[in-house]
């Protein structure tokens, strides 16, 4: 799969998360710059939700932008799929 | 089919993550996640994945979960049906169903992602939402395309639009569909559900309005806003003068039945079989929100 | 008569000597005794205006005898729009003070330039109720050597009474003033530029401080009847161009919420009251003063009305809506010992059955009779709670200092019944966790939890349970409300905590219930 451009999905919304999904300037893994309300309390957590479903779809080499305001674990996953769908061209998904 | 309560249909738009993962605590008997008119196109695919993790992952106890697909000649129809049936959604809600076949075409739809899937063919039911004329027109044939059907609902703002005339506060424009909707719904043995009340600020005009539709025979009400799930269930909840009524004439009933006898009395008067089947409905329907009768 | 010696005193009396002796009295002079002045026959008018009383801020400091390390105290009935904490602050640190003791009965987000002050020595500790803003999350993070402590309103009463905080100058800023000290949070003569209504917290203060100074904008003619504080207690005034700014420090009515959230909470809330047994004509009520708890009396009043229920009286905290149901004769007295909005000041001012209250009369944990000890039902909102009922109303999730303890503990132990609301997640934040926190008020003195998702009972109160059983009402168990919230936004990490103590919360009776560290800052 080739990253055709950056993509961003969600919004600044409380329950929301902004993520904006770009090459990594390494070209390698998936680095996350997380901002959140509950970095606290969940910024591990959030980090990892968003790497497992980069993984589910298979997707690295991606530097993921993210601005938190508290969502949950569903909206993160959905989030994160489709800054993914858009950034990558994929018209098919596949569902977990 | 079971039967189940739905006099409330709240409203969710599917691009809005707070909402829909709080809608189901304030009580209402269904929600229906949008992901057609509510959703700007260029977030089709993103409310379509919000809506699916939603009802992966958040546990809605007993309220019934609806989606709003997009019509299947669009787009994202197909997508919507196959996303929605996978997350296990209990109805999906075809809009601007004009016709037999749009239903027959979906059905086709999920049953064909439920055998790919290992999904018991048949667990995912229907519903029509009827906003033109010709859906009208063919009410009962829609009302009747499917085995999978669970009611029929008044979409009325572009009914209205179709009809070349606006909704006017006493809704003289909409009576023909409305009862249309519910005689139709009524000869197939599914549900019948009336359209949104948008004006959040007059909850007396809103109140009347749910009486209204309750005397026509309506099942439920679709809503928007949580402040209007109360009064709808105030409305359709039997008083306990109601209850009380209705529980006479079932002994009465079964005092009759004891005596052997075919005529049921009560005070005197002689009550008939349609009296005696609304009291059984009153009583089922005090059962159904908690109120004890017995 | 007899010879005996005599002393003939200024009145031409002859005083035997041994009389004199007896009583240990001088015989009788004008002028004998210093401490009374001399006739005076300047007009009253005049007399006013040369009040000694009335001198500029620094020569109050001056003439007070306030020096470094002693203890000021104010009240915070001015709220977001006071000026005086601030002012008087500068002023000190700029005389040169160090190392005072501040005790205001709370803080709150405009008091940042406290900041400075604090780093720069002049404030070496505080005592109050509550901090806000950028002040209590520099506390927070560790800005103090000493741990600030905090009190909830009936507990600094009674800590001032008993003499545990000894106030050496107490600065009460007030809405009007005449000429020998009598001051209020508001006026029947002249414009005041602000009102505040009840001045119930600074009562105390003007009682027990060793010097009194009112600050007021509004100078007016003797006597300012009714006040709050007596002139007796009054040593200096001083006159300033503004005590506050009148938007913030009131806005114009307190409206009810329309938050869905909030709506549901209270309405559930409502339902429980009224099935509690407690919802009797005659009973008393108070809730807080927003959100929630506020909205919980719109929904009691269809309930007041439709079972012919009057309450006998509501305490608080009074809002302009507690004054609406009085206005209606829903409610017959009012007590108050701050008042919230320009609505319930009014209704102060002109409304014979709405009362001004001190904070001891209020809340003094050791007077059996204090208001809050006949209440029958409080309602109050949290941060969060814990399996135990512990309630935390101070510290944020994040474990930053962003509210203050006002008279919570003291309504909840008052109360034959204390009402939490709280939603059982706010966000990503559950509300009902396994440990809150901090302590502010101790399970023992919670009875119902009303959650947007179920109601929790105390095991303590198990005829309360079947009550709102047999009323069909959401009768959950706590420990499944902490499960649910945990299932639903996941497991927090713990919070980054220090070893610095930066925070003792007290008990009402005067024991420490909790301590607060500092976290690290992000």
């Amino acid at each position: 799969m080739k990253l055709l451009n950056a993509a961003t999905a969600g919004t600044l919304e409380s329950g929301d998360i902004l993520i904006v999904l770009d090459k990594a300037p390494s070209g390698k893994g998936i680095e996350i710059n997380l901002k959140s309300t509950v970095a606290n309390q969940f910024g591990k957590r959030i980090k990892q939700v968003i790497t497992e479903t980069l993984n589910k779809i298979g997707v690295e080499g991606v530097s993921v932008d993210a601005t938190d305001k508290g969502a949950l674990d569903c909206t993160i996953q959905a989030r994160v799929k489709t800054a993914a769908n858009r950034a990558f061209g994929i018209t098919k998904p596949t569902w977990d | 089919m079971e039967k189940r309560l739905r006099r409330t249909m709240m409203f969710v738009p599917g691009n809005n993550p707070s909402m829909m993962c709080d809608a189901h605590i304030y009580g209402p008997d269904s929600i229906m996640f949008d992901l057609e008119d509510s959703v700007s196109i260029n977030e089709k695919d993103a409310a379509r994945l919000l809506v699916y993790h939603a009802l992966k992952t958040i546990d809605y106890g007993n309220v019934e979960r609806v989606v709003r697909v997009n019509p299947l000649n669009t787009a994202y129809g197909k997508l919507d049906v196959q996303a929605m049936v996978l997350a296990g959604v209990q109805v999906i809600r075809m809009p601007k169903t004009e016709t037999a076949e749009e239903i027959v075409e979906l059905e086709e739809e999920i049953e064909r992602i439920e055998k790919q899937n290992n999904i018991p063919v048949g667990r995912t039911l229907i519903m029509a939402a009827i906003e033109s004329a010709l859906g009208v027109v063919n009410a009962y044939k829609i009302a009747t395309a499917s085995s999978r059907m669970m009611g029929i609902a008044l979409g009325a703002e572009d009914y209205c639009a179709n009809l070349k005339t606006h909704r006017s506060r006493d809704g003289a424009e909409l009576l023909l569909a409305r009862q249309t909707i519910v005689v139709a719904a009524r000869a197939a043995g599914i549900d019948a559900l009336d359209t949104v009340f948008s004006d959040l600020n007059d909850m007396e005009a809103f109140k009347e309005d749910v009486r209204f539709i309750k005397q026509l025979g309506f099942d439920g009400k679709s809503i928007i806003n949580p402040r209007q799930i109360r009064p709808v269930n105030e409305v359709f909840t039997p008083t306990a003068a109601e209850i009380d009524k209705a529980k006479r004439i079932v002994a009465a009933l079964k005092e009759a039945e004891l005596k052997g006898s075919g005529v049921v009395a009560l005070n005197g008067k002689m009550i008939d079989k349609p009296v005696v089947l609304r009291a059984q409905r009153v009583l089922d329907f005090a059962r159904a929100v908690h109120i004890v009768v017995d | 008569m007899k010879n005996k010696p005599s002393v003939t005193s200024g009145v031409n009396t002859k005083i035997p000597a041994e009389i004199l002796e007896k009583f240990n009295m001088p015989a009788y002079f004008e002028s004998w005794n210093p401490r009374v002045r001399p006739r005076d026959h300047m007009s009253r008018n005049e007399m006013q205006k040369n009040s000694n009383k009335i001198v500029s801020l620094e020569q109050s400091i001056i003439k007070s005898g306030l020096k470094d390390g002693m203890t000021i105290s104010f009240h915070h009935h001015f709220r977001e729009g006071d000026h005086v904490v601030n002012m008087v602050m500068d002023k000190l640190a700029k005389m040169g003070f160090k190392n005072l003791n501040i005790a205001p009965s709370s803080l709150s987000n405009v008091h940042a330039p406290l900041i400075e002050h604090i780093k720069n020595g002049v404030i070496k500790s505080i005592s109050t109720s509550g901090l806000r803003g950028k002040l209590a999350e520099e506390i927070s993070h560790g800005l103090m050597e000493e741990p600030v402590v905090f009190r909830s309103h009936g507990g600094r009463a009674a800590a001032i009474k008993e003499g545990h905080v000894k106030i050496d100058v107490a600065f009460l800023s007030a809405s009007s003033c005449d000429y020998v000290g009598n001051a209020n949070g508001y006026s029947r003569d002249g414009e005041e530029k602000s009102v505040c209504g009840s001045m119930g917290y600074a009562i105390v203060d003007s009682r027990y401080a060793d010097k009194v100074v009112i600050l007021t904008d509004n100078i007016v003619g003797y006597p300012n009847t009714p006040f709050a504080i007596a002139e007796s207690n009054v040593d200096y005034i001083v006159k300033v161009d503004e005590v506050g700014d009148a938007s913030k420090i009131s806005s114009g009515a307190t409206r009810f919420t329309t938050n869905p959230h909030d709506l549901l909470l209270a309405h559930t809330a409502a339902e429980a009251v009224v099935n509690s047994g407690y919802f009797r004509d005659g009973f008393s009520l108070q809730t807080g003063s927003g959100g929630a708890s506020l909205a919980v009396t719109r929904y009691i009043k269809d309930y007041m009305i439709a079972q012919n229920i009057k309450a006998s009286y509501a305490l608080g905290g009074i809002t302009g809506q507690m004054v609406a149901l009085h206005e209606e004769g829903l409610i017959k007295k009012l007590l108050d010992v701050q008042s919230f909005d320009l609505v319930a000041a009014q209704s102060l001012k002109n409304n014979r059955f709405h009362h001004q209250i001190a904070a001891d009369y209020y809340a003094d944990p050791f007077e059996r009779g204090s208001a809050m000890n006949l209440l029958d039902v409080v309602i109050l909102s949290a941060l969060e709670c814990d399996v135990d009922f512990n309630v935390n109303v101070l510290t944020g999730s994040d474990g930053v200092i962003r509210g203050a303890i006002g008279g919570h503990p003291d309504t909840a132990a008052g109360a034959a019944l204390s009402v939490i609301v709280c939603p059982l997640i706010r966000g990503r934040i559950p509300c009902i966790v396994e440990k809150v926190n901090t302590v502010v008020t101790p399970g023992y003195s919670v009875d119902l939890i009303v959650t947007d998702q179920g109601i929790a009972v105390n095991p303590r109160r198990p005829e309360i349970k079947e009550k709102l059983i047999a009323a069909n009402l959401p009768v959950v168990d706590i420990h499944e409300l902490r499960e649910k919230a945990e299932r639903i936004v996941g497991k927090p990490e713990n919070l980054p905590w220090g070893d610095k103590v930066v925070g003792v919360v007290t008990s009402r009776d005067g024991a420490v219930l909790d301590v607060i560290y500092n976290v690290e800052n992000k």
